[in-house]
């Protein structure tokens, strides 16, 4: 049942690399990450690649796989043709380490940067009460593995640095996003705070972000859309802007 | 080479739930933390758990309670438990899950808008707080977000995030440096660079997890590979009744590239059947005698038990873990498996389709992408897969500090005796808060009350740089690869599921011959991210693991919970009154027989004579537990 396919894996670090190419036998069932291992324990076995969990769960293995921003353990081998070419490439908007390990750390800092949930003074732990239809919209992002695969497509930032440090990008506008539809929580301009703070107005809405999301979670229609909607109420409709200006509301 | 530096008070070595809890804990003490993960920080096997956190909350059902926790506990380890464990975690697990509410999580919720709770194997009543079928992983991001609101708060008042609580990234400790009998630090290497690091602290915390890349079919990722184990044996600290290795009934068997990938318990709580190739609903066939009060032995009853627990036994397919596992070994052994040498679990027949993909999304996303497999259509094919160690590091349950070392402390999987001979689902999730705060409260208090820090010495450092420059000094030595294969191939099958002295002896001698090689392991490559020098040295520990559930297994003449000998196949009450303890005895392990801590009676109050009689000796059952 195996089947025989050419890979192409890029292989370097940050001063520069090259791709090796192989011929490789894949059996009945492989993905991707299969491949990549059995090449480790046989061809190259300083061959770095990042994986854990290998069933989709803890976003490790982010890589580029002709192209496109992809999670190994879930690109099947039979998605592509007998004799067809794979290459594997590491992610392009992060700085490469060695061979298809990155250097996430953009996201880690940009992380630090959302203010944490605040919960209600007036509540101690177990008193909490929210029901199930209010919890699903925030649920939804909580699904998000931090495989980075998002941010590695955002052309935002994709092929340009220099945005980075103004733009937390499609991670963390869902992150934003969860804490601003979090029945609890306390801090009530966070729309405000990514569209000022976070870069949310650089997003043009292209939905690539969506589409790479390996958790199928709707990045543009339901985190970042309703954010920018909302803020632009806020903005330019003249009651609202005096309304917020009177006293905090909730909920908009 | 020379190292980079770096003094903390307390050291956390892991970065899942257990090592986030107690470094949590050890920070609001008002120390300084540093937490070691081996992976990126948030990918830690806790995100791999799916079911739930046990916890008596009683929002389901408010007849549970601590005590129905604790029985159950008790039962699910067959009496082996360290009770003072088992009573501490199910009196605390409830708080522990819902001060994870005050820090962001988002549990499903009951109609009164309280904290779900689900059904699972062993627990009497619906007791796992849970987040659909990721509640591993709703566990990990909160705790990782409650670190980065420490930083947060540590910035605005010293501006510095990472002043008090830093995390470090893809780091690997290789050994324990001691003082006299005190831990003065940590040895390791930046996976990314391969530089190594020496730590200054007076205390560890080990929250290393599991030990599943010692076998063949497993769930656990490549992190699994027993270094807390290890690290706490060299140190000088004492592994508890390393035979117990639970398998997990439900692992995915095909393709070949998933098999062992979990397959949740859940699947069974919300309904899920297991059927052979004949199309029997087999597990009404294993009901062992000490179960049959509680468990359905007909299928109308088991049917009628989802909606109405209290006049109704529960089905077989939620007897405890250990029993389903044999269960499906036996049926497949018997010639009644699935065309690929597993067992059928159908859900597609009892819930709507748009039900199973609300409760169970990541199970239908897993099966659909990597088999092909709708399961809300289809069965799908599960078998045992190595999934928990339940021995480890033996500790003192209520400070977690490790036995035998001053200043070394253990939490979570890496830690023994709280689950027995074998663990109940949703135990782990709720084992890694309680234990895991303890042991940053236990790790805290010692530190606090040290008169003089013990010192790094040059000899511990010499040790610890030697060990790290074997494998690129081992000229023609074996590839890693082939022999962790080789590894995993002598445990899975001589020290697995189903155990006999001939074949224990068998991997004894051959475990031997591996030891030799281990040693001679070449890392090609340099330094830098190099994952076969990952390997070189982990296999060590790998190896440590296997020999200590090797000997321990040889000496249990009796079969119980995550240990089932096909020569001595009865539970036998004389067995319960002993632990065994492994030690390092500077080549290898030595392991020892230690006797049980007994039940106090106003624990062993808690359960009817008629049931203690299956697990106590008449002599003991005499004494009222004195």
């Amino acid at each position: 049942m195996s089947r025989n396919f050419k890979f192409r894996i890029w292989r370097g670090d940050a001063k520069g690399g090259d791709f090796k190419e192989t011929q490789v036998e894949v059996n009945e069932g492989e993905v991707v990450l299969d491949v990549i291992h059995r090449v480790q324990a046989t061809q190259m076995s300083d061959l770095a690649v990042r994986w854990n969990c290998k069933a989709g769960k803890c976003g490790s293995c982010s890589m580029e796989i002709n192209g496109k921003p992809r999670l190994a353990c879930m690109t099947r081998m039979s998605t592509f043709e007998e004799g067809e070419t794979v290459t594997v490439t590491p992610l392009r908007a992060f700085p490469v380490i060695r061979d298809l390990v990155t250097d996430v750390s953009f996201n880690y800092k940009k992380a630090m940067e959302v203010p944490a949930f605040e919960p209600p003074a007036d509540l101690k732990p177990g008193e909490y009460r929210m029901e199930q239809v209010d919890v699903e919209r925030s649920q939804e992002f909580r699904k998000c593995i931090e495989c980075f695969l998002c941010q590695d497509t955002c052309h935002v930032i994709r092929d340009h640095e220099e945005n980075k440090e103004s733009f937390a990008g499609p991670r963390f506008f869902i992150r934003m996003a969860e804490l601003d539809m979090h029945p609890l929580d306390q801090i009530k301009n966070r729309k405000e705070m990514a569209q000022e703070q976070h870069g949310l107005g650089m997003c043009n809405i292209t939905k690539c972000c969506t589409e790479v999301c390996p958790e199928h979670i709707k990045i543009t229609d339901n985190a970042i859309i309703p954010m920018k909607e909302r803020v632009v109420d806020v903005k330019y409709d003249p009651i609202r802007w005096l309304g917020s200006k009177i006293r905090k509301r909730e909920g908009i | 080479m020379s190292e980079n530096r770096f003094k903390y008070d307390v050291l956390v070595i892991g970065a899942g739930g257990a090592g986030l809890r107690a470094a949590v804990e050890a920070r609001e003490a008002g120390l300084s933390v540093a937490i070691i993960c081996k992976s990126l920080f948030g990918k830690a096997h806790t995100v791999m758990a799916e079911g739930g956190a046990a916890a008596a909350m009683g929002n389901v059902n408010s007849n549970d309670g601590w005590k129905v926790h604790f029985r159950d506990t008790m039962r699910g380890g067959k009496f082996l438990n360290n009770w003072r464990m088992a009573e501490l975690h199910a009196k605390e697990s409830p708080d522990r899950i819902w001060e994870l509410e005050s820090w962001g999580a988002l549990f499903d919720r009951t109609k009164e808008g309280k904290i779900s709770q689900r059904n699972f194997g062993g627990h009497e009543y619906p007791r796992l707080a849970h987040v659909g079928d990721r509640t591993g992983l709703e566990l990990i991001r909160t705790m990782q977000q409650r670190i980065v609101a420490m930083q947060q708060k540590d910035k605005k008042e010293f501006g510095d995030a990472e002043k008090y609580i830093k995390v470090f990234a893809e780091l690997t400790i290789t050994d324990i440096l001691k003082d006299g009998g005190r831990v003065s630090g940590a040895y390791g290497y930046w996976r990314e660079s391969g530089n190594e690091v020496l730590f200054e602290s007076s205390a560890v915390v080990l929250a290393t997890g599991g030990i599943g890349k010692s076998f063949k079919i497993t769930s656990n990722s490549w992190e699994g590979t027993g270094d807390g184990h290890a690290l706490a044996l060299k140190a000088g600290g004492r592994l508890v009744d390393m035979e117990f290795v639970q398998f997990h009934p439900t692992g995915m068997v095909w393709p070949p590239s998933v098999r062992g990938i979990l397959v949740t318990e859940s699947v069974r709580g919300d309904g899920g059947v297991l059927t052979n190739s004949e199309g029997r609903r087999f597990m009404f066939d294993y009901i062992p005698e000490v179960f049959k009060d509680k468990y359905a032995d007909n299928e109308a009853e088991a049917d009628r038990w989802y909606n109405d627990q209290n006049n109704n036994r529960r089905p077989p397919e939620l007897l405890p873990r250990d029993e389903v596992a044999r269960a499906i070994n036996a049926e497949v052994k018997a010639g009644r498996g699935s065309p690929h040498g597993g067992v059928f679990l159908d859900v597609s027949k009892r819930l709507p389709a748009e039900e199973i993909k609300r409760r169970l999304p990541s199970m239908w996303h897993q099966f659909k992408e990597l088999a092909d497999v709708d399961i809300t259509k289809e069965p799908m094919e599960v078998g045992p897969t190595c999934h928990y160690v339940m021995g480890g590091v033996k500790v003192d349950p209520d400070t977690a500090a490790a036995v035998g070392v001053e200043g070394l402390f253990a939490a979570g999987e890496v830690a023994g005796g709280m689950h027995g001979s074998n663990r109940l689902g949703g135990n782990s999730l709720s084992d890694l808060l309680v234990f895991g705060r303890r042991a940053g409260a236990g790790a805290a208090a010692y530190v606090k009350a040290l008169d003089k820090k013990p010192a790094v010495t040059e000899n511990e450092i010499a040790r610890a740089k030697k060990r790290m420059n074997t494998p690129f000094e081992n000229v023609g030595g074996e590839n890693p690869y082939s022999l962790h294969q080789e590894l995993q191939t002598v445990t899975q099958d001589l020290v697995g599921i189903i155990r006999n002295e001939l074949e224990l002896k068998d991997a004894i001698k051959k475990l031997i011959s591996i030891r030799e090689r281990v040693s001679k392991v070449k890392a090609e490559g340099g330094r830098a991210f190099n994952p076969g020098f990952h390997l070189a040295l982990d296999l060590e520990n790998m190896l440590l693991v296997s020999e200590s559930i090797a000997l321990s297994a040889l000496e249990r003449k009796e079969s119980r919970g995550g240990h089932t000998r096909d020569d001595y196949p009865k539970m036998d009450s004389d067995w319960r009154q002993y632990n065994h303890l492994t030690k390092w005895n500077g080549s290898g392990v030595d392991v020892e027989r230690e006797e049980a801590i007994p039940l106090p009676a106003e624990l062993l109050e808690l359960f009817e004579m008629d049931e203690l009689k299956k697990y106590f000796t008449e002599k003991e059952l005499a004494k009222g537990g004195k």
